[in-house]
């Protein structure tokens, strides 16, 4: 009962993911709009102005206002950041300036003209891109975009006006947007601001207004506007009524898939599927079934292009093989869970298409069982898309391979002329038959069909009786014709298709084999040295490259310079490619949308915990990048990661434990060390004090002035190899703070008492402010540090003087100061009195010069500092200065 | 000296309990030596001394080992005497069950009046729940303390602070410990308060004759100073 109302989990979950992510991006605005002079600028513009009045932090990226009166006059008040000028073939472009904007960090920035083509050079090739770059820094984005830009909807407004848009967004940057809104005027006011001469200056007002403005025109434009606003509100309104727990529709449980492949319609086909798809509310995916047949370059690369235009638009990209297409595609729609497949209308040949078992639409319908299949007209209804030249469509290879078929024809009837009167004309069917088989091993598979056709008429022609004639007589004749002509199709069919199939295996071997090399020789390294050497051989055999690998340091930043395994180096501009990539996570360089002018293709190095670093490859010569090489590119990547992350965390432990080790090793030493020395002054002492009480009771006063010695001295001696141990433990960097709150008079007066033996109590003048808040310190480590300087105060002047002790707080800094009324510092040894075993001018004999080591040891534990200096009015100052944490005092 | 009290020393070096024999004896103490850990243990079971002085640093095993072994079955005071000097060890050391700790080299005053105050019981136990130290009277019973004759007021938890310093009166108290006792269990990193009413009962207690009664000991703990 209650089932339905209960919010589904992965939404929330979702929901929440979004929600979390969306607090440190940045928000997205976009107005948006039908056409341009809508007054998208001007909309936004004003919106800036009202958060500027609010106090925030607004600053403009880019603005265009095409000298329109009324934008300008907006823009007062606004700072912008000046445009970056970039140089291309003599031309000076202005872009906005991404790195100053990530410079400045204001809290909103205005993007114009979200679909704007950056110029060659820049960052990303699309505005679009730099203004995700903002939201993913965390900076608030106003941008405007017009619905004619939206990627899924370029075919219908190249439909509707005739016009062919080249700068595309993908709608996932609208989905992205937090807020959309709609800037609408009617068609009428549109054009007849047109006219008025507000939208374009003077002779492209009149040109536009014929081309674009047609009212038609505008009236589709705005309609789609609006749906489109529409049907993003719809999305939130869902979005919301599901987490929210009100009763909402909920996802159909439809999945779409669509068949992308080299051809220029998959294009179409792929943004039908998305507006079908959103419209739905339901996810897609994206199949390409790789068939033997061999893809030229330009097909290639028309490939990977459909597919990342349906990776941008939002579908899951899925790659199988298979030389049955429909049977694939229906296989991986099952394994996805496809319940809608979209598929073109066939354009071909339908008697051809018949030989092929039918259309690839009507082998889907038939085998298609459960899965609806959606039939789209594209190149028809379209009209834009003229017919291929024959030519191309075949390709020159098949021309080529047609030419050596005619030849390899005319070389067998030679062979059969020559043996005929040996043989027979029977027998020479076999000669052109071994033609056939011979070159179907070699051929494209309509070239042999040439070759088998030719054969069987020239075998007719020259060979069977009547000669010269394609008529034949006798029934045998006949049958031997037709079945010759059948066995040669079929053995030329089955021929090739091994040797595709075959090529086709033995890929996918190189490519596995590839990987299980990789991976072999990284198993067998010695080293992450070794590791990545080897990686960088297998990377460079297989891609025919050059590789440079940086690393990142402990503190997940990139490295200066490349690790020796680099077999290229790069340059101040390539190694801020690499460190986009780094810290992004992204592909960037060479064949991907960021810094595609870069000479290399740069891959992050990363695993689900840790970023490791950057692989850089460089290809000489190669123009093209397929998926297919860029996955496999990608898996090296990853395996070269998880390598160098797990020789990564086996130095860590490593490390671990040798500290560890030397960490127990140097605590029993400095024990057994101090345990050697203290043991005996311990006797010492305690053997005094046992000896005072006879000494006094007998009365021997010279006794007693001995023992007194005796005493003085062992007191000095344990001060000494105390010091000799502290400055051990602090010269080892071993002084592990033990940080807790006090007093600091509390601190000052208990350092007192401690040396109570050697400075008198009434010497030492403490000044210190009540309200002092608490501190953060080692108090023990504080104490011994003031201590050190009593006892060097005292040591340094006459006896009786006074010693001067304060406490102040200044700002976040803690100032302890000692001073005494001595004859104060010599001149120039106001820095070494802090180095080791520094004796000062007219100290006492016996001290060791670590007395003071010891204080700038514990200050700069504490992360500060100490100074000496002499007072103006006499004697040796010396101030401690502790950047503490305080409280404002609880009570 | 009314009765004979025992002492057991656990330490490996000979001369050390050679002097603490020679220091205790005229004390009145009957002195049992051990030279290791493990005969340690073995006297301690079998003579069962009044108290214990406990070196860290023995031949066969830790004395913090010998700490938790004894403390399995015994609750006799100990007073750790060692060369260690750092903070944590003297933590480990009072937190696995050692009254007192002090370090070589020591006075012998200063070592008497540690081992007299370990052995004293909480004054809630005797008969007559009344602490005097100089000038300070604490009675426990009917919660008066004075200061000087002249009754000095305290707030609940300074007087809280104050009666946890007295049950242990001569002894190092850990922070830990005191925080739990007044603030209760999960209190034991709110280390600012204890500074602040420790400074207030300071205050309050301390006259400038009476010089310092609440020592601190930097890292580990409060003391609160007893006198004969």
């Amino acid at each position: 009962m209650t089932e339905p109302s209960r919010p589904n989990p992965d939404a929330l979950l979702a929901e929440i993911q979004r929600e979390e992510q969306s607090a440190k991006r940045g928000q997205l605005k976009i107005f948006f709009g039908m056409s341009p002079g809508v007054g998208k600028t001007y909309a936004m513009l004003e919106a800036a102005r009202v958060q500027k009045a609010e106090g925030v932090d607004v600053m403009i990226g880019i603005v265009e206002t095409h000298g329109r009166v009324e934008t300008e006059a907006l823009l007062a008040g606004l700072p912008i950041i000046s445009r970056k000028k970039i140089e291309y073939r003599g031309v000076t472009l202005q872009e906005m300036d991404i790195d100053a904007i990530l410079a400045r960090r204001p809290a909103l920035v205005l993007v114009d003209e979200l679909a704007h083509t950056n110029a060659p050079g820049s960052r990303h090739p699309k505005r679009y891109q730099d203004a995700l770059e903002l939201l993913d820094a965390g900076i608030n984005v106003y941008a405007t975009l017009n619905v004619q830009h939206l990627e899924s909807r370029l075919d219908v407004v190249q439909q509707i006006s005739g016009v062919v848009v080249r700068e595309a967004v993908p709608d996932s940057v609208l989905d992205q947007a937090d807020e959309i809104e709609l800037v609408d005027v009617t068609p009428d006011q549109l054009r007849k601001r047109l006219a008025e001469g507000k939208v374009y200056m003077g002779e492209r007002a009149a040109t536009a207004s014929e081309n674009f403005f047609r009212e038609e025109t505008l009236t589709a434009l705005r309609e789609m506007a609006l749906r489109t606003t529409a049907e993003h509100v719809d999305q939130e309104l869902r979005d919301v009524m599901r987490t929210k727990r009100i009763g909402a529709p909920w996802k159909s449980g439809q999945r779409l898939g669509v068949g992308v492949g080299p051809s220029p319609f998959s294009g179409q086909l792929i943004r039908w599927t998305r507006r079908i798809a959103a419209a739905m509310d339901a996810p897609w995916v994206a199949v390409y079934v790789e068939t033997s047949a061999a893809l030229n370059e330009d097909e290639k690369r028309r490939l990977t292009k459909n597919l990342s235009l349906a990776r941008q638009l939002g579908a899951e990209v899925v790659m199988t093989t298979g030389d049955d297409v429909a049977g694939a595609l229906l296989e991986t729609a099952h394994q996805q869970g496809v319940t809608e497949i979209v598929v073109g209308k066939p354009f071909g040949n339908p008697l051809l298409e018949s030989l092929r078992g039918g259309s690839l639409a009507s082998r889907l319908i038939r085998r298609g069982g459960d899965i609806d299949v959606h039939v789209v007209s594209g190149a028809t209804r379209m009209g834009a898309r003229a017919r291929r030249p024959w030519t191309q469509h075949i390709g020159m290879n098949l021309l080529r391979d047609c030419a050596v078929g005619v030849g390899a024809v005319v070389a067998a009837t030679a062979v059969g002329w020559l043996l005929e009167g040996v043989t027979g004309y029977a027998a020479i069917s076999l000669v052109y038959l071994l033609c056939v088989v011979l070159l179907a091993m070699a051929l494209n598979r309509w070239a042999v069909l040439l070759v088998a056709t030719l054969s069987a008429l020239a075998w007719n022609y020259l060979f069977i009786p009547p000669i010269y004639t394609f008529r034949i007589t006798s029934a045998h004749d006949l049958m031997m014709f037709s079945m010759f002509f059948v066995v040669a199709l079929a053995m030329g069919h089955i021929t090739h298709q091994l040797r595709t199939r075959e090529t086709a295996e033995r890929r996918r071997e190189r490519r596995a084999s590839a990987l299980n090399r990789l991976l072999e020789s990284v198993t067998a390294s010695a080293s992450l040295e070794d590791g990545l050497a080897r990686a960088v051989r297998e990377v460079d055999a297989l891609f025919r490259s050059r590789t440079v690998v940086l690393l990142a340091t402990a503190e997940e930043r990139l490295e200066e310079t490349p690790h020796p395994a680099s077999t290229f180096s790069i340059d101040a501009k390539e190694r801020a490619v690499a460190a986009w990539a780094f810290e992004r996570g992204q592909a960037a360089g060479r064949f991907t949308d960021t810094l595609p002018d870069a000479q290399g293709l740069y891959l992050p190095l990363q695993t689900s915990k840790n970023k490791l670093g950057v692989m850089g490859v460089y290809f000489e010569g190669r123009d093209t990048w397929t998926l297919d090489e860029n996955d496999l590119l990608e898996t090296f990547a990853g395996q070269i990661a998880v390598m160098t992350e797990s020789y990564r965390s086996i130095e860590t432990v490593q490390q671990a434990r040798v500290a560890e080790e030397s960490e127990r090793l140097h605590r029993t030493l400095l024990d057994s060390v101090s345990h050697e020395l203290k043991t005996p002054l311990a006797v010492i002492g305690a053997a005094t004090d046992g000896l005072d009480t006879v000494v006094k009771d007998a009365g021997l006063p010279l006794t007693e002035t001995f023992l007194g010695e005796i005493k003085a001295a062992n007191r000095r001696l344990n001060r000494i190899v105390t010091n000799l141990l502290d400055m051990t433990r602090i010269d080892s960097g071993r002084l592990p703070l033990n940080l807790e709150w006090g007093e600091v008079r509390e601190l000052l007066e208990s350092a007192v008492s401690q040396v109570e033996n050697e400075v008198s109590r009434e010497r030492v003048h403490i000044t210190a402010p009540e309200e002092l808040p608490l501190v953060r310190l080692d108090f023990g480590l504080m104490e011994q540090a003031l201590c050190n300087l009593l006892v060097n105060a005292v040591e340094h002047s006459p006896t009786a003087t006074p010693v001067e002790m304060s406490a102040q707080l200044d700002g976040g800094t803690l100032l302890l100061r000692i001073r005494d009324h001595g004859p104060g510092l010599a001149a120039g040894e106001e820095k070494k009195v802090f180095e080791k075993f520094f004796r000062g001018t007219g100290s006492r004999p016996g001290g060791t010069g670590l007395g003071l080591s010891i204080v700038q040891g514990i200050a700069r534990a504490h992360h500060g500092d100490i100074d000496a200096e002499n007072s103006p009015t006499g004697g040796a100052v010396f101030t401690i200065r502790l950047p503490v944490e305080t409280t404002a005092r609880p009570v | 000296m009314t009765t004979e009290r025992t002492v057991l020393v656990i330490d490996d070096e000979p001369p050390i309990r050679r002097l603490l024999r020679l220091t205790l004896e005229p004390q009145g103490y009957r002195v049992f030596e051990a030279d290791n850990g493990q005969l340690g243990l073995q006297e301690a079971a079998a003579r069962r001394p009044d108290v214990i002085v406990l070196d860290l640093g023995l031949p066969d095993m830790d004395g913090v080992t010998v700490l938790k072994r004894l403390r399995e079955w015994s609750q006799t005071p100990v007073l750790v005497l060692s060369v260690r000097d750092r903070e944590a060890d003297k933590v480990a050391a009072l937190d696995n069950g050692a009254d007192d700790y002090l370090t070589k080299p020591f006075g012998t005053e200063e070592l008497l009046a540690r081992m007299r105050a370990v052995q004293r019981r909480a004054p809630e136990a005797q008969e007559e729940p009344v602490f005097v130290s100089g000038d300070l009277t604490v009675d426990l019973a009917s919660r008066t303390v004075m200061v000087k004759k002249k009754e000095v007021h305290l707030t609940a938890t300074e007087y809280a602070l104050l009666r946890e310093l007295v049950r242990h009166a001569g002894r190092v108290v850990m922070h830990a410990q005191l925080l739990r006792a007044v603030w209760g269990p999960n209190s034991e990193n709110q280390s600012q308060y204890l500074r602040v009413y420790i400074t207030h009962l300071r205050k309050k207690l301390e006259t400038t004759t009476s010089g310092k009664l609440i020592q601190t000991e930097p890292g580990i703990g409060y003391r609160l100073l007893a006198s004969e």
